[in-house]
């Protein structure tokens, strides 16, 4: 069977070499391969609603992750990451790729094909924050990850940092995201001079795709309930389309319970009372606006972490906050995002000790509060930050 | 000049407000609303005949809140009387009387209609905006003197287009599973209610217009938005001009929501920012708002949260009447009667910062009809 799934990657592998592929051998990869039994692009054994890696993990077995450091102060919290991993002892080994310096033809943006396949081989990364430079003829390379891996669903589990004083304490929900389609369509037109229009598309594809996940991500990590979040009363089809896939995916989970709210009145209950909610599933808009807010309940992006999740189980960990170009080389920026990020994707790899360890350590570091970054309030370089998180291990 | 400090005196009383906050005064003795204007106000003769206001009692907690309303207004002789009518959210149109009424009177106040979710029926309240060209929704977040809450510098006044964007109600299937909705953005419809905006600011002696926006994703649309806004913001060089983008506008609400003073927004960002704001400071039981065009107003609670009550608050009868008394101060202000404004909004403030008589979303257990008399009583101070 192992050497089957090889055999079939290996014309793809040797592509691959075609192309240039520096950082991998074409060796590794088939031992690789061999070793894990499986390959990702293998799509004819792919179940739908598959959503977990079809990876045999045992004990030993080191997984290959595709590292983002990206921009500004990309480059400095990713060291971070895996200074603790490598304390930590993760059995992950990264393949680092940078933001190219010209336009990659092949993806239409900065981000090279290279690093495209590295995830789709891998099935798995990590992100630092990145910028599309100013300027036509390429696309955002947000909107590149997005479209070339096709992640659909954007997760955040937002949880009240103990010992970070915000106004709210108790937060503890997820926002899962639809994350391709809806007002992020980008078809707009100027209908006559001072009239435009803009299309909001909902299919029920992509709709019921980001319910299966919610439910799915419910049931897995043992939530009592999925919220739709939608503004229905107004736009009864689009949202309406929204609403009926999830209620079709909610009757497959009797033991989660399923709620509709409205938007606006979400947003009340969120500020009020944030301990309302559990799990929301939403329209992408919509999820944008909710997911910064629930950011803001916690302290802000820099403590919130962020998963992409595509097709058989890809997922693309991010820290979601900004390049931050100011602070940038000065050892000042605080890792916590990404570090949290890195966390997720330890669960979704389901090294679920060493993402408890590190998850606690952070917690703690930040508890006790003698090594905080300047953001939180406190005096301390992200070096010092990561030697404590270290040490706590 | 003169025309100018008697606009912004509402203004100056929040910031009397504020101050008197920051100085601990305790909730007895609310002098600084006693402020004597420093010369009077001169109507014209027969200013003093009784209004006549079109009354929508609506659904839910609506004809509770609305009887309130009716029965201080009462109690304090206002020069106002009302033309009832019955609307309830499940018709599938506003009568034509009721519209009639409106366009006659000009001035309406209406509880709150239950809007189906999907379905054919169209939204009543859309109705009642788009028919009237009320293009423009204001709603008034801030602190009541008194009522403690997560946020205490908060004094947000948000203006929302009311006419298009997401609310176009075009919609249709493309291919089965396929839906598609038309967001429409107009030059007209962005410019005047940037002008609206502010203009609302100039006149009540606030600084700053914030623009809320997704341009960077909905370049076109949310583009055509703020270029209207630069247009007139250019027009009012004594207001400061901003722009946020609507999600990290939220997240900067929860965290620190001084920064924002008025807030000009398209339809669908509008209701959202509303509400977040209206929740942080004090929940929509307590926010006054309306609905204005060139010819009507509509005053109502001002962020609803698209519902209007649940069952429990219409069977217990303990839907909170703040928000929609202040409302009605608002009618009464907008309406040329300062004084009895005044008078309302004296006493709604006296008895929410005594906090004998607060509903439960306050924390207290009163019943609506508890918190009327409490008022009533409150008028003749």
């Amino acid at each position: 069977m192992a050497a089957q799934t090889a055999r079939r990657c290996s014309g793809l592998v040797d592509r691959m070499m075609a192309w240039g592929s520096r950082s991998v051998a074409k060796q590794s990869i088939l031992e690789t391969l061999s070793a894990s039994s499986t390959c990702q692009n293998d799509k004819s054994a792919a179940a739908p609603g598959n959503f977990t890696q079809r990876r045999s993990f045992g004990g030993e077995t080191t997984i290959t992750a595709t590292l983002f450091p990206g921009d500004g102060i990309g480059p400095e919290i990713a060291d971070s990451v895996k200074e603790i991993f490598n304390a930590t002892q993760v059995p992950i080994k990264w393949e680092e790729f940078e933001i190219g310096k010209t336009i990659d033809p092949r993806t239409g943006s900065f981000l090279t094909w290279e690093s495209m396949e590295s995830v789709r081989r891998n099935g798995i990364g990590l992100k630092g924050p990145m910028t599309t430079p100013i300027g036509k003829g390429f696309k955002s390379l947000n909107l590149t990850l997005r479209k070339e891996l096709g992640l659909y669903a954007n997760v955040r589990p937002c949880l009240s940092i103990p010992g970070y004083k915000t106004r709210y304490d108790n937060v503890d929900l997820v926002t899962i995201r639809e994350n391709t389609e809806g007002e992020y369509s980008g078809l707009e037109h100027q209908v006559v001079k001072g009239v435009v229009e803009s299309l909001k598309i909902i299919t029920r594809q992509a709709s019921m795709r980001v319910a299966e996940y919610a439910f799915h991500y419910a049931q897995t990590h043992g939530r009592k309930r999925v919220s739709a979040i939608h503004k229905a009363n107004i736009m009864k089809k689009t949202d309406g389309l929204f609403l009926q896939c999830c209620r079709e995916v909610a009757e497959k989970y009797p033991d989660i319970v399923y709620e509709e709210v409205i938007i606006d009145n979400c947003c009340m209950m969120l500020v009020k009372n944030p301990s309302l909610f559990d799990v929301l599933c939403m329209p992408n808009l919509y999820g944008d606006i909710i997911s910064d807010l629930c950011a803001g309940l916690i302290g802000g992006l820099g403590l919130t972490p962020s998963g992409n999740i595509g097709d058989n189980g890809l997922a693309l960990m991010e820290a979601v906050h900004g390049t931050a170009p100011d602070i940038a080389g000065k050892n000042m920026a605080n890792p916590t995002a990404l570090l949290l990020s890195s966390v997720m994707m330890l669960q979704h790899l389901k090294i679920q000790d060493k993402a408890d360890q590190i998850h606690k350590a952070i917690m703690k570091t930040i508890e006790e509060g003698q090594y905080l970054t300047r953001d939180l309030g406190g005096k301390s370089s992200t070096s010092e930050y990561t030697k404590a998180v270290i040490g706590n291990l | 000049m003169a025309k100018l400090r008697v606009a912004s005196l509402p203004r100056q009383w929040s910031q009397l407000r504020s101050a008197y906050r920051v100085f601990g005064g305790s909730s007895g003795d609310l002098h600084y609303l006693d402020q004597r204007r420093s010369v009077t106000y001169m109507p014209r003769p027969g200013d003093g005949t009784p209004r006549p206001v079109t009354l929508i009692p609506g659904d839910g907690i609506g004809p509770l809140v609305t009887g309130a309303v009716v029965q201080v207004m009462k109690a304090m002789h206002a020069p106002v009387y009302f033309e009832t009518y019955e609307v309830s959210g499940k018709m599938d149109r506003v009568p034509q009387e009721v519209m009639d009424s409106i366009k006659k009177n000009k001035v309406c106040l209406k509880g709150g209609l239950a809007t189906p979710v999907g379905g054919g029926v169209s939204s009543l309240n859309v109705q009642l905006r788009k028919e009237l060209d009320l293009f423009a929704s204001l709603v008034h977040c801030f602190n009541l003197p008194g009522l403690d809450t997560r946020h205490d510098d908060v004094d947000i006044v948000v203006i929302r287009e009311n006419t298009e964007g997401e609310y176009s109600g075009l919609e249709h299937e493309v291919i089965p599973g396929v839906v598609e909705s038309l967001k429409v953005i107009t030059k007209f419809c962005s410019e005047r209610i940037a002008k609206y905006a502010f203009e609302y600011a100039y006149l009540n002696g606030r600084k700053t217009v914030t623009a809320v926006h997704k341009a960077n994703i909905m370049k076109l649309a949310d583009g055509l938005f703020l270029e209207s806004c630069r247009d007139i913001a250019k027009r009012y060089p004594s207001i400061k001009y901003n722009e946020v983008i609507v999600d990290n506008c939220c997240m900067q609400l929860v965290s620190r929501p001084s920064q924002f003073d008025v807030m000009v927004t398209p339809n669908l960002y509008g209701t959202l920012v509303a509400n977040t704001a209206a929740g942080i400071a004090g929940g929509t039981g307590v926010m006054p708002g309306g609905n204005v065009g060139a010819e009507h107003a509509i005053f109502e609670q001002g962020a609803s949260a698209g519902n209007v009550g649940n069952e429990k608050l219409v069977i217990q009868k303990t839907a909170n009447p703040t928000a929609l008394l202040l409302s009605s101060a608002m009618l009464l202000r907008h309406l040329q009667f300062p004084a009895f404004a005044d008078k309302l909004e004296k006493a709604v403030m006296g008895v929410v910062a005594e906090g004998k008589f607060r509903t439960k979303d306050l924390g207290g257990l009163s019943t609506t009809q508890e918190v009327v008399d409490a008022v009533i009583d409150k008028l003749g101070v």
